[in-house]
């Protein structure tokens, strides 16, 4: 059988990150942390680009999607604990599927949210997923059996360099494939222009759909790696602050361009750990040591500039800004 | 022969205004009728009312012996009846051959599942997509700008563009609003030329909504005149240029200016 460029590509990758996983024990667990944190944000990123760049749906709610997934999986494994044993197959088991699951859950959530809103577009869209995010944190906080205000503790730590990057690698592989290809296209057609795309036969309202599912069924994935990464997860980390800084990631990277958003992913998860030094230089003013402390100042700063000078973001070459 | 399209005594109001009042409007199989009116006719609207944009208030449309009244507009398009923009609405961010590889969208037999999986009957399909298309722009003589920005093509070839972008949705009906606008006289005759080989070669009817009367007396085989939303005229273009209640609609009654 013939492979795809694509596959061959992605299975070098798994292979490739099966090694480096071997070695992530002996790296300095501050950079470890820092490169889990990429791979998770390049899954949230890339899958957001389908909804917010490719079909031009703007959603600020990715990370509700992602508390979604992080409680479901955690939840699993939590259970799956009890009843499976702590052997390494069954241990191993119960992650991918409390992952799955968790996209699933998450999917769902994508879908309910999905078909009554998105009928809305741009502005009101925006703040309906702003809403659906800051119900999920809502219905967290109050929730028992997720620890409520307190957090959920006690998961069991099975996130690792190989299944974080593998995960970010098929998610790329995935939303790459799928825009290429001729069914692909109908969702930059959807973007373009919504009643053109409708006058060739394309169905917007199943293709918006699908892009809000497929992209909340990553969020959620990259929510059960979190979970199991970090062992404790609390609901403020899913709030609104931590969807803007995906939807940033997608704008700096240039909406609808997927190496792009990759980049600004990793770029965006080093420079807040780089801002901690600068306060530390010796003679630089103490404001600015302030600013740089404080990285949604410097975020919105960021963004404005770009916006000014580069509105098609780093890499992107389509939307924004065209029809000059 | 029954009609391939029937619009059948069709009213559409909006609020109070009658926009459409009891049109009928049939077209046969191959057939090239055109439809023109004075400004704010009701052309427009009879286009949207076929298209699935408007729901008719009264009367039927029926498309190939089955009824599209209150189908979407992708359904309309999918049962054989595509259309082009009077204001060129093209898939601005994507190349020539992506806007018309987006028309193929619909006989699509591969899912999500096929494009993530790339088996021989995806990549078969994807291949028999790109040979369509490059048959497509060869013949519209697009093929040298398959991967040129629709935006940057010149105004006569998105125009163009649209067509075959149209055509890619095999219809059996082609519709055409105000294709010659905006045109100088050259580029209207190659339009002209373009519309009957269209026709002729893909075997679909069309339907031209055009206020060139050049453009319409030209090629029409049959052409329909609409008027404060009523049809007043119906027949050949002979017909049609010795029409009084057209020469009136066009040009006033003469009693008007006494």
């Amino acid at each position: 059988m013939r492979i795809d460029r694509g596959q061959i590509i992605l299975l070098a990758a798994l292979v490739v990150f099966g090694i480096a996983s071997t070695f992530g024990g002996s790296m300095n667990p501050y950079y470890y942390d820092i490169l889990i944190g990429i791979g998770i944000n390049v899954i949230l990123a890339v899958s957001l680009n389908l909804v917010n760049g490719y079909t031009g749906q703007f959603s600020l709610g990715h990370a509700g999607f992602m508390a979604v997934g992080a409680y479901s999986s955690a939840w699993i494994t939590i259970a799956f604990g009890y009843v499976l044993g702590t052997s390494f197959f069954a241990t191993r088991t119960s992650f991918v599927l409390s992952l799955v699951l968790g996209g699933l859950a998450a999917a769902l959530a994508g879908l309910a949210v999905g078909i009554p809103s998105l009928r809305l577009r741009g502005d009101y869209l925006a703040i309906v997923t702003l809403g659906f995010n800051e119900i999920i944190k809502g219905v967290i906080q109050n929730a028992e059996p997720l620890g409520a205000q307190r957090g959920l503790g006690g998961i069991p730590l099975y996130s690792n360099i190989f299944w974080t990057f593998a995960v970010a690698a098929i998610t790329i592989y995935v939303i790459v494939s799928l825009v290429n290809s001729t069914y692909g296209r109908g969702f930059l057609a959807v973007r373009d222009d919504e009643i053109a795309a409708e006058a060739m036969g394309i169905n917007t309202t199943k293709y918006k759909v699908l892009a809000f599912t497929l992209g909340a069924f990553f969020a959620g994935i990259a929510g059960g790696l979190y979970a199991h990464f970090k062992q404790f997860i609390h609901p403020e980390g899913f709030g609104f602050l931590r969807s803007v800084d995906i939807v940033v990631m997608v704008i700096l990277g240039g909406m609808g361009s997927t190496v792009g958003v990759c980049v600004a992913a990793v770029l965006l998860t080093i420079l807040p750990e780089l801002l901690r030094y600068v306060s530390d230089i010796p003679g630089l003013p103490a404001w600015m040591g302030q600013i740089a402390d404080n990285r949604m100042i410097l975020y919105s700063l960021l963004l404005i500039i770009l916006m000014i000078t580069r509105p098609q973001g780093l890499f992107g070459t389509a939307r924004l800004g065209r029809k000059k | 022969m029954s009609a391939l399209l029937d619009v059948d005594k069709v009213t559409v109001r909006f609020g109070g205004l009658k926009a459409v009042s009891e049109v009928s409007i049939q077209i046969h199989e191959g057939e090239l009728v055109g439809l023109i009116g004075p400004n704010g006719a009701g052309k427009t609207t009879v286009f949207n009312l076929i298209t699935g944009v408007y729901r008719p208030t009264e009367g039927s449309i029926s498309f190939a012996g089955r009824s599209v009244v209150g189908h979407r507009a992708y359904k309309v398009t999918a049962r054989g009846i595509a259309r082009t923009f009077q204001n060129i609405r093209l898939f601005d961010s994507l190349s020539v051959f992506d806007n018309v590889r987006c028309a193929c969208n619909m006989h699509l037999s591969h899912g999500i599942a096929h494009a993530l999986l790339r088996g021989p009957g995806f990549v078969r399909e994807e291949e028999g997509i790109d040979k369509t298309v490059m048959e497509l722009l060869g013949i519209f003589g697009l093929a040298e700008h398959r991967e040129t920005a629709c935006r940057h093509l010149s105004y006569g070839d998105q125009r163009r563009l649209e067509i075959v972008r149209a055509l890619a949705t095999r219809p059996k009906l082609l519709l055409l609003d105000e294709p010659a606008a905006g045109m100088n006289p050259t580029e209207k005759v190659e339009l002209m030329n373009l519309i009957r080989f269209t026709q002729e070669k893909f075997r679909c009817a069309v339907l031209l909504v055009e206020h060139d009367m050049k453009v319409v007396m030209g090629i029409c085989q049959r052409i329909h005149v609409l008027d404060h939303g009523k049809k007043i005229a119906e027949g050949t273009p002979e017909e049609i240029r010795a029409n009084p209640a057209v020469i009136a609609a066009y040009l006033g009654k003469e009693a008007d200016h006494a």
